[in-house]
């Protein structure tokens, strides 16, 4: 509470929240739901006598109520209770930059396992002949079905990736036109360039859908689609949660938050949708492009 | 949670009631000591687990387990739980929660909500670890036999039946929970050290609480990476570490040890921070070098991310590679030995009392020398052929992480225990507590040096009878170490009963750090207004 009589610092003191032991009781449930959910594909017989994906959503939608709670009251403690005074803006900035950089390191396993094998694609080496007879020693691997699994193509870079690319970096280029706005007050330009922002990101989330469904590769049983979906899959949710967290931006901007002095809220979104960005060119340059090559089969 | 009215909580003695205070609480002190007891709680249970393998190694032939599986299931989880569920709680998460905002004059963490989150993540975490114990791995058999290293193919199709992703989920919320908390840690260290304290004045416990952050902070979620692809492996016909798909189980390794290197200096810094104090303040001299042992952690730190493959000498890699990360590992041993030549020059010459937190600090210097020199010897290829595998490297990593690490962690606690609860303990049962402990682990450990070398494997129930010897003594020393530890409980309760008053310094004019300037337990809020430093 600022107004303590007995503080005489800048710091934000918060009061007991209920919603950080809520949260964690909600990823329980959510571990177990998933671990129940598995165990249930492919006719299997769950865990404790239960099946199915409804512990699961329970326990993703607790997640969903606490999160929503949570920062409902963040958002509250800087809108309403002005507690967010200088030094604590700069402690949520320095949060917002270590929770990118664990993403970043995130990704690098993602990278790491496609290196690996593209990189290593087995030719001639030692303890890497059953690689090199799915990969047939070359990256991207030769037309091959494997138990379990296929690959008969790669995708062409310069179709849809190519145009997902381009709406990534236009959507860039939007945020910043909305951040530009706002340092000028000019709440119309901010909240024009968020929506054009959530507009783009919904559109990319679609082509990469739409691209999935045209994938001549299968997730099980073959490293292609393996690394492929992983890496791309884990981005794409990242869109989707960049995506959902400048929806919220934008609503708030409508509501009327954010002033061109404080809105650090606006600026952790689009640190985000950067790193969302960064990451992309990553995937687009060496999935996409450098490992581009395998012929359509059919 | 209604933000209005709760002005009274902020008041110097008024504490919330019991289930804000514990359950939804924002204060580091309450948050630390739930770190604490939780530690405690892990302890026991992985302590347990502990007994039951010696048991079973007491002699040759199986002891006490119906099946190997089952003794796997145990090092697999004491393993874990002393990992994720004893020491990081206990040295990172409950020392570091209580005495990082204390020495930097911090009125609490930067992020106190996230803090409580950090916390709670834990207890289903270990719940979860506790379920795979209950549930089917292999088929017929229940629990996860695969190490707290979880290689593939045992960790894939090993092991069909769910145990396995119990114990994965339960790393993934203890990863979570840990990489939380470091955001916590950094932002907060970097931020709120009060004026006049730049990072050149601010004790070494903070410093070595600085880098362990990092490293969890960096290393973590690629560990989050290769758990998830575990899971996918497992669950849905995914070929990462399957050959017969492309994948290679190696990658698998490469991606756990670049976490797993990292994190055995998560579990040993801030031992290294907090022993630092305990020296000066008994020796009644300043730390030899305190620059250099700060940025001696620095580079432990920072050369730790690049030894990880030494973990596997033995996995196929090429000559070149090995010849890296032998030369890699061994450069290692340059800023720990700065850290152990520093501790010894702290005390030459000073003015040196023996209390109990001194004892252990200084028996901490002896194991970690110990595990440091098997550890120089562990980094060459050539020698590990032999080695790898064998309990040669069980008694290594148990002298420097396990009981090395648990030195500093009974260190830190009598030390700081009078600060905590108000409460000095019995010295006699203190130092009685050391003796037997200190006689125990090296009993227990000691000997598998020379069964290592005689060819003891490890993560074996059963094992031939020219090895017979040195396990007995192992176990003997296993069940000393239970005494001890009974000893400690005992001391503790009686702390506890005779609540005899400490004193806001019980330890006189060497502790010079901004804990021993506030009471004893300190009030609710601490640093309301922000102390100076000079």
């Amino acid at each position: 509470m600022s107004s303590s009589e007995h503080k005489h610092h800048d710091y934000h003191l918060i009061d007991p929240s209920p919603w950080p032991i809520m949260g964690a009781a909600s990823a329980f449930v959510t571990a177990v739901g998933a671990i129940i959910w598995m165990k249930s594909l492919d006719d299997g017989d769950g865990v404790f006598g239960l099946t199915g994906w409804l512990p699961f959503a329970i326990g993703f939608t607790m997640i969903l109520v606490t999160m929503f709670v949570w920062w409902r009251d963040v958002i509250n403690e800087a809108e309403v209770e002005k507690a967010h005074t200088p030094v604590v803006q700069i402690h949520l900035r320095y949060g917002m930059i270590m929770f990118i950089m664990s993403e970043v390191m995130f990704f690098v396993a993602w990278f790491w396992a496609y290196f690996d094998v593209a990189l290593f694609p087995g030719a001639g080496v030692m303890g890497f002949e059953a690689r090199e007879a799915v990969t047939g020693g070359q990256w991207p691997p030769v037309a091959m079905e494997t138990d379990g699994g296929y690959l008969k193509g790669t995708f062409d870079p310069w179709g849809i990736p190519l145009l997902n690319t381009i709406i990534l970096l236009t959507s860039g280029a939007t945020v910043t036109y909305a951040h530009h706005a706002l340092l000028k007050d000019d709440r119309k330009g901010l909240i024009w360039g968020l929506a054009l922002t959530v507009i783009l990101g919904l559109t990319f989330t679609g082509f990469q859908v739409y691209e999935y469904m045209l994938a001549s590769f299968s997730f099980g049983g073959h490293i292609y689609g393996a690394t492929f979906f992983m890496a791309t899959g884990f981005h794409g949710v990242h869109v989707i949660i960049g995506t959902i967290f400048l929806a919220v931006c934008l609503y708030r901007a409508i509501k009327g938050h954010f002033t061109a002095k404080q809105h650090f809220g606006f600026e952790a979104a689009a640190w985000y949708w950067h790193f969302v960005d960064v990451v992309w060119l990553f995937l687009f340059v060496s999935i996409y492009v450098w490992g581009a090559g395998t012929p359509i089969a059919h | 949670m209604s933000t209005q009215a709760h002005a009274a909580d902020h008041d110097h003695d008024h504490k919330p009631g019991f289930v804000k205070r514990w359950l939804f609480s924002t204060n580091h002190k309450d948050i630390g000591t739930l770190y604490l007891i939780f530690a405690m709680v892990g302890g026991i249970i992985g302590g347990f687990l502990s007994m039951g393998i010696r048991a079973e190694l007491a002699e040759p032939g199986m002891q006490i387990f119906s099946n190997p599986h089952m003794f796997n299931v145990f090092t697999t989880a004491h393993g874990l739980i002393m990992v994720f569920f004893m020491i990081m709680p206990s040295l990172f998460g409950g020392f570091g929660n209580w005495f990082v905002p204390l020495m930097i004059g911090a009125p609490d963490m930067a992020f106190p909500r996230l803090n409580n989150i950090s916390f709670w993540l834990l207890p289903p975490a270990l719940g979860l670890l506790v379920m795979s114990l209950f549930v089917e791995g292999p088929s017929g058999m229940n629990g996860a036999g695969i190490g707290w290293t979880a290689y593939p193919p045992h960790s894939t199709s090993g092991h069909p039946g769910p145990a396995v992703d119990f114990a994965i989920l339960s790393l993934h919320l203890a990863g979570a929970s840990s990489i939380l908390s470091s955001i916590n840690f950094i932002t907060t260290i970097f931020n709120m050290r009060a004026p006049g304290m730049t990072l050149h004045k601010m004790p070494l416990f903070a410093w070595s609480i600085l880098v362990t952050a990092f490293l969890l902070l960096l290393s973590l979620p690629v560990l989050a990476g290769a758990i998830t692809m575990l899971l996918t492996d497992r669950n849905f016909g995914t070929t990462f570490f399957d050959p017969a798909g492309g994948g290679d189980p190696v990658l698998y390794q490469h991606l756990f040890w670049f976490f797993g290197h990292p994190e055995v200096y998560v579990i040993i810094l801030p031992g290294f921070g907090l022993v630092s104090h305990i020296i000066s303040t008994f020796s009644k001299k300043p730390v030899f070098g305190y620059l250099p042992m700060a940025y001696a952690m620095v580079a432990i730190g920072a050369v730790g991310f690049v030894v990880w493959a030494h973990h596997m000498y033995t996995a196929g890699l090429s000559l070149d590679t090995q010849a890296y990360f032998l030369a890699a590992t061994m450069v290692i041993a340059v800023p720990t030995g700065i850290k152990i030549f520093s501790w010894i020059a702290t005390m030459w010459g000073g003015s040196l009392s023996f209390p109990t937190p001194m004892l252990f600090a200084i028996g901490f210097i002896f194991l970690f020398t110990v595990g440091g020199v098997t550890g120089v010897v562990l980094a060459n290829p050539g020698i590990d052929r032999a080695f790898h595998d064998t309990v040669y490297v069980v008694a290594h990593f148990h002298y420097t992480m396990s009981i090395g690490a648990l030195f500093t962690l009974f260190a830190g606690w009598y030390y700081w225990f009078p600060k905590m609860t108000g409460f000095m303990y019995n010295e006699a049962l203190g130092k009685l507590h050391f003796w037997m402990i200190f006689i125990g682990v090296n009993v227990t450990f000691f000997p598998q040096h020379f069964s290592g070398m005689a060819g003891m494997p490890r993560r074996h129930a059963d094992y031939p009878d020219a090895l017979a010897g040195w396990n007995m003594v192992s176990t003997i020393g296993a069940w000393i170490t239970s005494a001890a530890m009974a000893v400690f409980f005992f001391a503790m309760v009686l702390a506890f009963m005779r609540k005899q008053k400490a004193g806001d310094n019980p330890w006189g004019v060497g502790a010079t750090t901004l804990e021993w300037t506030v009471s004893s337990p300190p009030p609710f809020h601490t640093f309301e207004k922000l102390p100076k430093v000079k």
